[in-house]
């Protein structure tokens, strides 16, 4: 086995993440999937690192890491306003500035 | 350092490290393709900590066993534990509903989900090919994993970190300022609470009844008997006349009639 073997796993799991955030309504959920593709592009920093032989992309995964932590804090704070307003956490609900 | 660390940073990959990516990558892939299939918002939190622990493991054998440690400590112990914390608050009854709002999105998010996919492993697959991993031990000179990261991470990347100790902080404050929540009214008082209920008198006032506990029975759902041999209604907890109580309740009435 290769080391390349890592680099499809993550594709995959991106790929899968991705499609998560287009088919999932629950806000909630859209987050879980978003957060899976973060992960998935954290494996292929840590596997470049790994091939390259430097550190830098283990470090880049790691601020990663801290951004998503506080992505997660704010969207999570977000969507609890939203459902005090619409008493809703659905992504059609929140459609205050459609056309 | 371990044997695996030593080996994974030798060169090409060894065969224990096959198997555990053998094993624990389906078991990734099919814990993602279940989180975007099931319906309840719990499930799908928790097959997350199934991808995000098997993460880890990777992380170890690709020798990260820094970040491995951290994906555990962030990913599966704080950001999991805030998803489910929303969920309890927002309604964990909360699962998506069946209808398609965009006709068709389903089929066609799946369809392009599968051409990126083909896309991805065929652009990696073109170039890859000729690639061997180095492994990491050149550049972490023996000190191990940790030091060296600490040492890149305190010269080449201290702005970097100290941006990021701007945007926890930004983080922390606007998270606090978005679940905030302005009091409307006035917060009651003890004793207006009080007064509302002396000027309702009647029964309100007294404390409520205890429960029933007879030789037969010892449970908090029994309720107590009244002087003149019925049923004092108020000394069983609401809850319970709603669901267990009542068998108890009818229980007690029968053995009155006799």
């Amino acid at each position: 086995m290769s080391a390349n073997n890592y680099l499809y796993l993550s594709a995959v799991l991106f790929t899968i993440g991705a499609v998560g955030v287009l088919v999932r309504r629950n806000a909630i959920v859209v987050f879980m999937c978003i957060e899976l593709m973060l992960n998935a592009v954290n494996l292929t920093l840590v596997t470049f690192s790994r091939i390259n032989g430097q550190l830098d992309g283990q470090i880049i995964a790691f601020f990663v890491m801290v951004v998503a932590a506080a992505e997660v804090v704010i969207g999570l704070a977000i969507i609890m306003s939203i459902f005090r307003a619409r008493r809703s956490a659905s992504v059609d609900d929140a459609n205050l500035l459609k056309y | 350092m371990t044997a695996l660390h030593v080996l994974a940073a030798a060169g090409d990959p060894p065969t224990h490290e096959a198997v555990v990516f053998w094993i624990l990558a389906p078991i990734a892939v099919l814990a993602a393709l279940g989180m975007i299939l099931v319906r309840s918002a719990v499930h799908a939190a928790v097959l997350l900590a199934v991808v995000m622990l098997s993460l880890a493991a990777f992380y170890t054998a690709e020798a990260a066993p820094f970040l491995a440690v951290v994906q555990v400590v962030v990913y599966t112990g704080a950001v999991l534990m805030l998803f489910v914390f929303v969920l309890m608050l927002v309604g964990v009854d909360s699962t998506d509903s069946l209808v398609e709002t965009l006709r068709g999105q389903r089929v066609a998010a799946a369809v392009v989900g599968l051409g990126f996919a083909v896309l991805l492993v065929v652009a990696l697959a073109g170039t890859l090919d000729s690639f061997h991993p180095k492994g990491v031990a050149a550049a972490e000179g023996g000190k191990g994993n940790v030091v060296a990261i600490a040492e890149k991470l305190f010269s080449s990347y201290v702005f970097a970190f100290e941006a990021t100790s701007a945007l926890l902080i930004t983080a922390g404050l606007g998270a606090m300022v978005l679940a905030h929540r302005e009091r409307l009214t006035p917060r009651r008082t003890q004793k207006e609470r009080m007064e509302e209920r002396f000027a309702r008198g009647g029964a309100a006032v007294a404390p409520l009844p205890g429960p029933g506990v007879y030789a037969d029975h010892d449970a908090v759902d029994t309720p107590a008997l009244l002087p003149d041999g019925g049923i004092a209604v108020d000394s069983v907890p609401e809850h319970l006349q709603i669901s267990s109580a009542r068998p108890h309740v009818e229980g007690v009435e029968r053995e009155l009639e006799r």
